[in-house]
């Protein structure tokens, strides 16, 4: 939580809608300014609360460069009413935005380390900046595995990022689909797949997840088949959160709140309330 | 050591088989090779064959009536292709197609069947290396069917 980063933290911060790309047909990919000032530095696996006035608040991870001042970048899918009034924005709207909270990802504690990253579905935008972050800071990671699952060809976020990382020759990168037709010439399968063929140092690893929380816990196991130790794997949680900063319980998973202790969280601490299922 | 059994025994799916069963199961092999979009085989073929896919990609597909065919699983190096040889009926319930050269041994069903059957070691070995690799693929089908990147996705 970074409550200095914000004079009151229930209070929403006017941002005008910069630049909306549409990323499949129901996701876009909106750029959001301050209408003055600057905004509030965030680390990568933080999030905002994103209010459509009139209709309601919700959390979105940043997806954005975090070295890119000046905006945030953040990837909504119609999934509900707020989220889907926030897709359907156009340039020149204006939304509210408090933030940014929440844990982030190790991006430090991975330094040194083979960094393996699993993301499913929309999954992908928690874990973009976290990707900006050491591919900006090559040289003090090992092994960069990026494996990324989703449902079909037509579902792939960031196409031209994903062929530009594609290119460079320090980063593995594989993408799977759960199916899809002839014309596709890549991996199918589900992402954990991917994990076995990465061929990373599970004793110098560390795995960041994000995605349907199925899909997570499958990855944490296929990470700990090949040696990685759940204190090595962290996971991106998500709950219905409201007020973002830990007092109204709404979020509650277990002793934590997942928007002051999450939503990035160490699978070993939480392996065991994943398995609950009144949790 | 032969050539052929040398590659047999390289192969991630043989790793650690003792050097005599390795041998039993060479003698059942060959070299194969497919080019992009030919068809290793067709769902209600005889499954006479099973696949160590050396390099190159393979995809496993379904063919719903009167659709393109759904590739439902792509295969790589290092993996196998194909377990319907080891249950009766002994016919393909899908159809497997390289998606680019692809470079594999083939291994005869039924030879590799009676060797078993004459030899529980060499037929316990085998389960033990296929049934992972089917429940595997049975949890990786469960994974799918979910369809987890749904409209409740993250």
């Amino acid at each position: 939580m970074n409550l200095a980063a914000v004079a009151d933290p229930f209070v929403p911060v006017p941002y005008r809608v910069a630049q909306v790309r549409r990323e499949t047909r129901d996701v876009a990919t909106l750029e959001l300014r301050p209408t003055a000032g600057e905004r509030p530095a965030f680390q990568p696996g933080q999030f905002n609360m994103l209010y459509a006035f009139g209709v309601g608040e919700v959390a979105i991870s940043v997806s954005g460069d975090p070295a890119r001042m000046g905006s945030y970048v953040h990837t909504v899918r119609n999934v509900g009413t707020v989220s889907g009034v926030i897709a359907a924005l156009k340039e020149g709207a204006i939304l509210g935005l408090r933030g940014p909270f929440g844990t982030p990802w190790p991006s430090q504690t991975a330094e040194g380390c083979d960094v393996v990253i699993v993301a499913g579905g929309l999954g992908l935008a928690p874990l973009r900046p976290a990707i900006y972050h050491v591919l900006a800071r090559r040289e003090r990671y090992g092994r960069i595995a990026i494996l990324y699952g989703t449902r079909s060809p037509a579902d792939i976020l960031y196409h031209r990022e994903i062929e530009r990382w594609r290119r460079r020759l320090d980063v593995d990168i594989s993408v799977t689909v759960d199916h899809a037709d002839p014309s596709w010439h890549g991996n199918v399968g589900v992402v954990t797949k991917l994990i076995a063929r990465s061929g990373f140092d599970p004793n110098s690893t560390i795995a960041m997840i994000c995605g349907p929380e199925v899909m997570m816990r499958f990855a944490a196991m296929a990470l700990n088949e090949t040696g990685v130790s759940s204190e090595r794997v962290y996971l991106s949680m998500e709950r219905n959160m409201k007020c973002a900063i830990g007092l109204c319980g709404h979020c509650q998973f277990g002793p934590n709140f997942i928007c002051k202790d999450g939503p990035v969280m160490r699978y070993d601490r939480i392996a065991e309330i994943l398995a609950v299922r009144e949790i | 050591m032969e050539g052929l059994e040398r590659i047999v025994l390289a192969h991630p799916f043989f790793a650690g088989l003792e050097a005599e069963l390795g041998q039993l199961v060479s003698g059942c092999a060959r070299n194969l090779r497919f080019d992009l979009g030919t068809y290793l085989f067709h769902e209600g073929d005889a499954a006479n064959e099973f696949y160590l896919i050396r390099h190159g990609s393979v995809a496993l597909e379904i063919l719903p009536p009167g659709q393109h065919p759904i590739v439902f699983a792509t295969e790589r190096e290092g993996n196998i292709v194909g377990t319907s040889w080891l249950v009766p009926p002994y016919r393909w319930r899908c159809a497997a197609r390289a998606v680019e050269l692809t470079r594999a041994i083939g291994i005869e069903a039924r030879c590799l069947r009676d060797k078993c059957e004459a030899d529980h070691h060499l037929g316990y070995e085998m389960m033990k290396r296929f049934l992972p690799v089917i429940v595997q693929r049975l949890d990786e089908a469960r994974l799918q069917i979910l369809d987890v990147y749904g409209k409740h996705d993250t």
